[in-house]
């Protein structure tokens, strides 16, 4: 048997086509600075035990402004906390937990928004009508009510706030999957699949999913942003990670009624979270602005 | 149109009945610790049941649920845990004080997010448009508790201006609204500054205005006249739906700086789990999210004639 594609150019797979994709936003300025702003904070996450200059939770000498230096200690660039822990340590180290807790609370979210979203949008009928009704009550929550009942409930912990944003978040995707689908599941390819006879679920998978990745990775980049303002606010509300470890929302909430005495111990890591975000926002402004291009 | 308003209005009264099952579940997780936090972390086992036992708490669940949603129906939302009074007592002044702060947040954000909004749209990827658009992003990008942080750090620590809580202790003051309204409007009008110049520069490469330049008509006339009718629909939608948002960033800035409001009372009532309380809190909000979701899908469908009758 002769091999029909054979002179056919082979394509490339669509996991190269969405890098090269996603390669493009170097053609944008606001783009880039997004992404630098993240690479930024992932080094120093990665590196965060050969960059940070002391340890993180070490009490060393309180109440130093930044800048101060201390005979056989060194110095304090961003100065130290109420307990004499040094700002600048604990930013770094922070920077690890949300860059941990963020993607994964996120990923989480669309591991289970995405196949509802899919189901929706594909089945229609009942399927869909549930499906979007539960997620019209969830969505029907101000955000942060439901998250503040969700933890005070469950109790704040590493897995429940994973758990709070995935519970919180999944509709949103849901919603976005699936007016996706609706529009993708008409084109020709599907009806080719379905006339081949492939499975529902695996139309739903390989066919639509894909192509549905452009305004998806635009919201992911988005939502990555809300989940870090969201772990940021828990924090900040005392409902966050438990301590000592370095939360970037924690610190502001440990140091804020010094704050009229002490600010640095609470605008540094104001200016580091509200950074972050940035890269992510301006990344997805990037990509939404590559992605229209052509 | 009487059809599709009646129908709106009785998807949000099923919502609301559904999410308040959802509340009593999720509450119901931990109902037996409410014991704990009345009689303290010292009363013995015994004495939490018969508390339990003599405040109905022991109820077949489905009991308890009805016997609420009755009562609430009726305007009865049970007694505060925390506060010892009916609950009703609690949430309508602070309900009012929240109205206060979202109502002095809106009459900022609306006008200032439409004017950016319209600019940076009526000429896109000119310098104006691109300065408005990063400007938008960069400000959303802040989260509420960081923007009280560095604005209080400005204008309390280093100027000196404003005073640093708004419990509003001596009677109203118009000086200690004006931080927690700036967080809140700093926060929540990018958005709408981004949705309306989308809907503007879209308005914008339409044929009509198009020909309303072609035809001679002076750029303020067109922008006024035709654009902007066209521009402001979606919009409208935005602002309604961004209720929703500011009903969250209410809860972070009332907790900053202290100010006596609905947010702050849901996180005290949360944290100590004061269930009644909670259940009320949470329904307002939600109450507040589905109305105004409401009125912006039938708003949209009388401003915009050619979806009227869909």
């Amino acid at each position: 048997m002769t091999d029909i594609t054979a002179g056919i150019p082979r394509r490339e797979s669509s996991i190269i086509r969405t890098l090269k994709g996603m390669a493009l936003i170097r053609e944008s300025a606001v783009g880039m600075i997004g992404l630098a702003l993240i690479l930024f904070w992932g080094v120093l996450a990665i590196l965060a035990d050969l960059i940070a200059p002391f340890d993180p939770n070490a009490t060393l000498y309180p109440l130093a402004f930044p800048g101060t230096t201390v005979e056989g200690m060194g110095t304090f660039w961003l100065g130290t906390d109420h307990l004499g822990r040094d700002v600048l340590s604990r930013i770094i180290h922070g920077s690890r937990t949300v860059l941990i807790f963020a993607p994964l609370a996120t990923f989480c979210a669309y591991l289970v928004g995405i196949p509802m979203g899919l189901a929706a949008g594909y089945r229609r009928g009942m399927t869909d009508a549930i499906l979007s009704f539960i997620s019209n009550v969830i969505l029907s929550f101000p955000v942060l009510v439901l998250y503040i009942i969700i933890i005070a409930t469950i109790g704040a912990s590493a897995t429940n706030i994973i758990i709070a944003v995935t519970f919180a978040s999944a509709p949103g995707i849901f919603r976005i999957v699936r007016g996706l689908v609706l529009d993708l599941r008409n084109r020709e390819y599907v009806f080719a699949a379905e006339t081949r006879g492939e499975t529902p679920w695996r139309i739903m998978l390989v066919e639509i999913l894909p192509n549905a990745r452009g305004p998806l990775i635009v919201d992911a980049c988005l939502r990555v942003g809300y989940v870090i303002i969201t772990i940021g606010v828990l924090g900040f509300l005392g409902l966050g990670l438990p301590p000592p470890d370095p939360d970037w929302g924690g610190m502001i909430n440990e140091t804020r009624q010094m704050a009229m005495s002490f600010p640095h111990m609470t605008v540094f890591p104001c200016i580091a979270i509200s950074s972050l975000v940035l890269g992510f926002n301006l990344l997805a402004d990037g990509l939404r602005e590559v992605s229209l291009r052509d | 149109m009487l059809i599709f308003v009646v129908r709106r209005f009785g998807t949000m009264v099923l919502t609301m009945v559904v999410v308040s099952l959802l509340l009593f579940l999720l509450l119901e997780i931990n109902v037996a610790s409410v014991a704990i936090k009345v009689l303290g972390p010292y009363s013995s086992e015994e004495q939490r049941q018969i508390w339990l036992e003599a405040n109905g708490y022991l109820e077949p669940f489905y009991i308890r649920y009805f016997t609420w949603l009755g009562n609430f129906v009726v305007g009865d939302f049970g007694e505060s845990i925390r506060f010892k009074v009916p609950v009703g007592e609690v949430l309508w002044p602070r309900l009012g004080n929240t109205g206060i702060l979202g109502l002095a947040t809106m009459i900022v954000v609306v006008p200032l997010a439409l004017c950016l909004g319209v600019l940076a749209g009526m000429k896109e990827g000119s310098g104006l448009d691109r300065t408005i658009s990063v400007g938008s992003i960069i400000t959303t990008s802040i989260p509420e508790f960081a923007s009280a942080v560095l604005l209080s750090a400005v204008f309390v620590f280093y100027l000196d201006l404003l005073p640093g809580t708004s419990s509003m202790a001596g009677g109203f003051s118009l000086n200690q609204l004006i931080l927690p309204v700036m967080v809140l409007v700093l926060y929540d009008f990018g958005y709408v500054t981004r949705m309306t110049r989308a809907s503007m520069s879209e308005v914008m490469m339409t044929h009509y205005i198009r020909t309303a330049v072609l035809k001679g008509l002076p750029y303020k006339t067109v922008i006024l006249r035709h654009a902007l009718r066209n521009a402001l629909i979606a919009p409208f939608t935005v602002i309604m739906l961004q209720i929703n948002w500011l009903l969250s960033g209410v809860i972070v800035v009332e907790f900053f700086y202290a100010y006596k409001g609905f947010g702050a009372l849901l996180l005290e009532a949360s944290l100590n789990q004061d269930i009644f309380l909670i259940e009320a809190c949470a329904m307002v909000a939600v109450f507040v999210a589905v109305a105004t979701q409401t009125i912006a899908d039938v708003g949209y469908t009388y401003l915009n004639p050619r979806i009227r009758f869909a």
